[in-house]
């Protein structure tokens, strides 16, 4: 029984902390599988942390939060659209720049609307998502086995939760059985393929971006929202790159992406759980060890030493057409 | 679908880089009005925090240093092609090093501990940015996605070696033991009244060196003309029996060693031992550093110290002015990487209308 | 020869009724300064194969662009059908039955066949009832034509002839009636390229109408119904083939420009310079492209290496000059092997005197955003200055010796390469090679995309280089010019050295028909009645570049 509910607990918070970098590497997926390199994920989980929570504050609705976190992740999307597709520039300083201005404008602008040192107010109620109880999970409860895996593990996230989960057989979905999908996958390995055929690569692209920032706008008012009660100081902490990892570990493929997220959700809820318990012979894990793992992991795939992640062709390269 | 136009030279490497930085900096100034602000009340304050007095004037050289030696990372690995967004996670592994050689020599003469620090500071910072070089040299992962990586595992590595290794037991916060003062990086307020109660230390001598040895290296060395044709033309490079994977691997070597001088700076001239989190930001803003320098020493030179006054005239104005905060700053430093970096073509095609050849030869015409 | 399908007049006497499928009037276009298209004029009957040629850079890809939305004219008017159209995009082209099969292939190499033949002409928003819809259309159109790819493998596994077959699918899935074909054959093989023409024929004889670019006679006289020439971006004359042959196109294509003559001497060979034992060299997929070559280059002698483009020549360059690792064999210069392993390997051949003008000098030869006086020196940057600093001052004060020497425009040494034309460059690479006094000189594609002027310059200097006693092999998809320079040839073929001829009494059909993987043949009819049997491309090579009539009958 202990052992059982110990394991419950540790796969409830892996579903939570996953969740935002489910959101986040999809939205990098549509975003690299059209061929636009997303270092700046981080940058638009923070920032729409920051909207969803500064509005949700300001209007009382998480709902208002949710527009105002998705309108922030397309604003920096609008941005990193024009120097990446218009202006041709640099995709990279591009992310990195939108990075940086996500770090320095949510504490910047935070501190000067909410005078809290950069956090913004405490939200309850309906400024928040709150747990959604799927039918039956109460009386279900007591079931042995399966009620504590339906009412705690499945039943009680809240629907941004449920929308993350949804997103990856609909992004499965969408790319490969539709349309678009295959049209957003040539255009990141071939834009001249598709140019050719007569459709906008602009156009695509950013149809593409404007995906990734819903996604990503979703992600970050997940944190700030709903996961937590209000934004604090860069509470993205590395999620956005962790995700952009997690894209490249699952070779840009969404299961995978969504069994590597799940993956580094658990590593990050089992760091939690291991603070402070001593294990026989070893001794304390140290934390860090664990906190390191996703990078090692995918810097260990990326030498090619566990099969090769082999992003698409076009990706980082803006499209000319030439002479 | 046209090919670019030649701007004079000055326009190219002069006037487009200042509008991009002036553009930059207007937004943010804008950014500010909106909070409800006066930018140019925040600019005056800036000023004076960072030039107007002898302590301000000494924070303001120390953060350039700091800032000379990181945007020296990045713009010396740019030159061969790679993006290096490392020095962060560089810099920190480099306080290892200094650390260890400090505590180790602890209670020699400055004379022994600085070029020993130096020494192991860069060879630290030249170890973590090999590891990246190497595995895009031979294993070919992007340099890109490998440096920020290994930015966090520094972080997870350097926390565990500081709070469980070299944390005294009697001391409180996570860092390692002093090093005793004799064996500093003597600091400039010792010789020079002026930069009294300002960290400046001998490091920004050593940062001003780093730039002409980085522009020799570059432009007058065997090895500089390998990196920038294998930066421009990686077969090019390969036809003319420049080997890609030595290059790649030395220079990012040679850049994260630039990049450990920022810990000589930090542990061994101002705080004396190894605090968590000590960067905290300098490898970063190297990046908005080299490319607003556009890669060459006196522009990083230039840049280092325009956001050296930002660093500390934003401290001044957080001062003074509660409602901005020293964030502001980075917002500035996010700009400037934009509008230098990612856009920095914005602003061609107008400037091709007035100076390129057809607008010349049309002013010949009349 | 009898067959039931009309003869290439009855085929434009027929048509003759009916509005021309195409018809351009008076269309301009310029890039810049240039001026790629002048007042073109064309009208192109249905039903018909028409070819277009003329020299490199005569404008035929551009004009060819225009019909096909990929740029729009400055000025003048296309009608398709008879009736006046504004070809805004590729998708517009299309829409007016359109197609372009490109001379780099415009495929996802990681889709399916199918998947790449849907791309962009879907018609559902999902994607399995287009892809049931275009199977059966496939079928329909493997039977009609003869094109058959199997749906479902990946476009990276397949053949580039099958790939090409994919690109003329993908045409005709959606609705094309005309086809431009943009130099189709130049990364065929003989075989692919035979196979094209009979799917090609075929699709003539469903009525298609077919625009074949090209600057290979052979191809036109074997295949096509009428002829356009282009030169300088000007439309010069349209032929109907049966009445015309190929000097008559010839003199058309180059104006009436006399033909380059090299003067020389005979050869003097000396000692074995350079010896190619037994080499073996893949390409980046891991292919073997070179397979068990060997050959010697004498001091004083240019050994020429003839080929269709794609059959090794790259890998074989690049592997003696140390670019690429060998396999296995062995390279000696001067009698002494040369281990060319790693990606330095370029320097050990200079080290022993072996110099190397790539073939491709915009990607391999000059770093283009390098200096005038940087390239003068690369790849010898060791040379200038003692220890780790580089002596500018002496690689500026050679560079200024070269430029006089070698009469490069701009006389500047700071100015960026990219700034030159095409010929300067090559000589800014010329220079610096050939200056160094090497034992070895190996030239590939000399005067590729170089004015006239610069050619005879460049001959004469590789002439120059055989009296003084080097070792020279030269590498050049012209035969004309491996048989003005050469003194011995050698024929590669699919990576291997099928036959070797003197220039002074080589034939030109046996060449070709050695150059096309055939080692017996005999000499092949006149061109324009050549059996079906004997692929186009033979006819091709031996029609490199313009002949008197002689060399033709």
């Amino acid at each position: 029984m202990g052992y059982y509910t110990d394991l419950i607990l540790i796969l409830d918070s892996t579903v939570r902390l996953a969740i935002p970098l489910i959101l986040a590497c999809l939205a990098g997926l549509y975003s690299e599988r059209a061929g636009i390199v997303d270092i700046g994920l981080e940058g638009k989980l923070l920032g729409s942390a920051f909207g969803a929570a500064a509005t949700a504050a300001v209007t009382g609705s998480a709902w208002m939060g949710l527009f105002a976190g998705v309108g922030v992740a397309l604003g920096m999307s609008a941005i990193h659209g024009i120097a990446s597709i218009n202006l041709k520039g640099n995709q990279t300083i591009s992310g990195v720049a939108l990075n940086f201005l996500a770090a320095g404008l949510t504490t910047f602008l935070g501190q000067s609307w909410f005078h809290r040192g950069g956090f913004t107010p405490q939200l309850s109620g309906d400024q928040r998502f709150g747990p959604i109880t799927l039918p039956f999970a109460p009386e279900l409860a007591n079931v042995p086995v399966i009620g504590g895996l339906y009412s705690e593990l499945i039943s009680g996230h809240n629907i941004l939760a449920y929308v993350a989960f949804i997103a990856v057989p609909v992004t499965a979905w969408v790319l490969f059985s539709t349309r678009f999908g295959l049209r957003l996958r040539a255009v990141g390995e071939n834009p001249k393929a598709l140019d050719t055929a007569g459709i906008s690569v602009t156009l695509l692209r950013y149809q593409a971006l404007i995906i990734t920032a819903v996604l990503v706008g979703i992600g970050g008012t997940y944190l700030s929202i709903a996961q937590s009660a209000g934004f604090n100081n860069n509470m993205s902490a590395g999620r956005g790159y962790i995700a952009l990892a997690a894209l490249i570990f699952a070779k840009w493929k969404p299961w995978p992406a969504l069994a590597t997220c799940l993956l580094f959700g658990f590593l990050d809820a089992l760091q939690f759980r291991l603070q402070g318990v001593q294990f026989p012979y070893i001794g304390e894990v140290p934390v860090q060890a664990i906190q390191v793992l996703p990078y090692l992991l995918t810097i260990i795939l990326l030498a090619g030493f566990i099969g090769r992640a082999v992003a698409p062709k076009a990706s980082g390269i803006p499209y000319t057409k030439e002479r | 679908m046209s090919a670019r136009v030649p701007l004079p030279r000055w326009v190219d490497i002069a006037l487009l880089p200042l509008l991009n930085v002036v553009l930059a900096f207007l937004i943010g100034g804008i950014v500010v009005v909106m909070v409800g602000q006066n930018p140019l009340e925040a600019v005056g304050i800036m000023l004076y925090g960072a030039f107007g007095y002898g302590s301000g004037f000494g924070y303001t050289l120390y953060y350039t240093t700091d800032f000379i030696f990181a945007g020296l990372a990045v713009s010396l690995a740019y030159h061969a092609g790679l993006f290096n967004i490392g020095p962060e996670g560089q810099a920190y592994v480099a306080g290892l090093g200094v650390i260890l050689v400090a505590l180790g020599l602890n209670g020699q003469p400055w004379l022994i501990t600085v070029p020993a620090m130096i020494v192991a500071g860069a060879l630290f910072g030249a170890g973590w940015a090999f590891i990246p070089g190497y595995l895009q040299a031979k294993r070919g992962s992007h340099i890109v996605i490998t440096t920020i990586l290994f930015n966090f595992i520094a972080v997870s590595m350097m926390g565990y070696i500081i709070s469980k290794i070299l944390k005294p037991a009697n001391v409180g916060s996570d860092e390692s033991a002093p090093i005793d003062a004799v064996s500093r990086v003597p600091q400039l307020r010792l010789f020079w009244d002026l930069f009294k109660n300002s960290p400046v230390n001998i490091s920004f001598f050593l940062a001003l060196i780093a730039l002409v040895a980085v522009y020799w290296l570059i432009w007058h060395s065997k090895f500089g003309f390998a990196m920038r044709a294998l930066g421009h033309n990686p077969t090019a490079a390969r036809y003319a029996g420049i080997s890609n994977a030595k290059v790649i691997m030395i220079t990012m070597a040679l850049a994260g060693a630039l990049a450990g001088m920022v810990a000589v700076n930090n542990v061994g001239g101002v705080q004396g031992r190894l605090i968590l989190n000590f960067v905290s930001g300098a490898g970063f803003v190297g990046v908005a550093v080299a490319f607003m320098g556009k890669g060459h020493p006196i522009g990083v030179a230039l840049s280092a110290l325009l956001f050296g006054a930002l660093y500390q005239g934003g401290q001044e104005l957080a001062f003074s002015m509660p409602g901005i905060t020293r964030e502001m700053i980075v917002t500035i430093q996010a700009l400037v990487i934009l509008f230098t970096g990612a856009m920095g073509d914005m602003l061609r095609p107008p400037l091709e209308r007035i100076f390129g050849p057809r607008a010349q030869a049309r002013a010949g015409d009349v | 020869m009898a067959t039931l399908t009309p003869n290439s007049e009855q085929r434009l006497n027929s048509a003759a009724a009916l509005p021309a499928a195409i018809e351009l009037d008076g269309i301009n276009k310029h890039f810049g300064p240039v001026h790629a298209n002048r007042d073109i004029h064309l009208s192109v009957t249905r039903g018909t194969v028409h070819g277009i040629v003329g020299e490199n850079g005569a404008g035929k890809s551009t004009l060819m662009s225009i019909l096909y939305g990929f740029y729009t004219a400055d000025s003048g008017t296309i009608r398709v059908g008879g009736k006046a159209v504004t070809i805004t995009d590729s998708r517009h082209a299309l829409a007016l039955g359109i197609g372009m099969v490109h001379q780099h292939f415009m495929l996802v190499d990681n889709f399916t066949v199918i998947e790449n033949i849907v791309l962009g002409a879907e018609d559902s928003a999902l994607l399995g009832r287009t892809l049931s819809k275009a199977r059966a259309q496939l079928k329909q159109l493997a039977t009609d034509y003869g094109l058959e790819v199997d749906p479902d493998a990946l476009i990276e596994d397949l053949s580039v002839g099958q790939q090409q077959r994919v690109e003329i699918l993908k045409a005709l899935y959606r609705g094309a009636d005309i086809l431009i074909l943009d130099e189709p054959t130049g990364v065929l093989t003989p075989a692919e390229a035979d196979h094209l023409f009979r799917i090609l024929r075929k699709l003539r004889d469903e009525g298609k109408t077919i625009i074949l670019i090209t600057h290979k006679l052979r191809e036109i006289m074997a295949i096509t119904d009428e002829v356009s020439v282009m030169r300088q971006g000007a439309m010069v004359k349209t032929l109907t083939t049966s009445q015309t042959n190929p000097g008559e196109l010839a003199e058309l294509m180059v104006g009436r420009r006399v033909l380059l003559r090299v003067e020389k001497g005979p050869a003097n060979p000396g000692k074995v310079m350079l010896a190619v034992d037994k080499l073996v060299v893949t390409d980046d997929l891991g292919v073997e492209r070179v397979k068990s070559v060997s050959f010697e280059v004498r001091a004083g002698e240019i050994v020429g290496i003839a080929g269709v483009a794609g059959n090794g020549q790259s890998e074989l360059l690049e592997a003696i000059s140390g670019m690429r690792d060998q396999s296995s064999g062995q390279v000696l210069v001067n009698g002494q092997p040369v281990s060319a392993f790693g990606d330095d390997g370029a320097a050990r051949l200079r080290e022993v005197g072996l110099a190397h003008v790539p073939e491709d000098r915009l990607r391999m030869g000059l770093v283009t955003n390098f200096l005038e006086w940087e390239n003068a020196i690369l790849g010898y940057q060791n040379d200038y200055g003692q220890g780790l600093g580089l002596d500018i001052g002496k690689a500026k004060a050679e560079a200024r010796e070269r430029i006089a020497q070698y009469d490069i425009r701009p006389a500047n040494t700071d100015l960026k390469s990219a700034n030159f034309s095409g010929g300067n460059q090559q000589k800014i690479v010329l220079a610096r090679e050939m200056e160094r006094n090497p034992d070895v000189l190996i030239v590939g594609q000399p005067t590729r995309g170089v004015d006239i002027g610069a050619i005879e310059f460049i001959h004469n200097q590789i002439i120059k280089m055989r009296d003084a006693g080097k070792a020279i092999l030269l590498v050049s998809v012209e035969l004309d010019e491996i048989r003005a320079l050469s003194d011995r040839i050698l024929v590669l073929f699919d990576g291997e050295i099928v036959g070797e001829a003197d220039p002074a009494t080589a034939d030109e059909g046996e060449l070709g028909l050695l150059m096309a993987g055939v080692h017996e043949g005999h000499e092949p009819d006149a061109a324009a009645r050549l059996p079906e049997h004997v692929t186009p491309v033979e006819k091709t090579l031996t029609e490199m570049s313009p002949k008197t009539d002689r060399d033709i009958r």
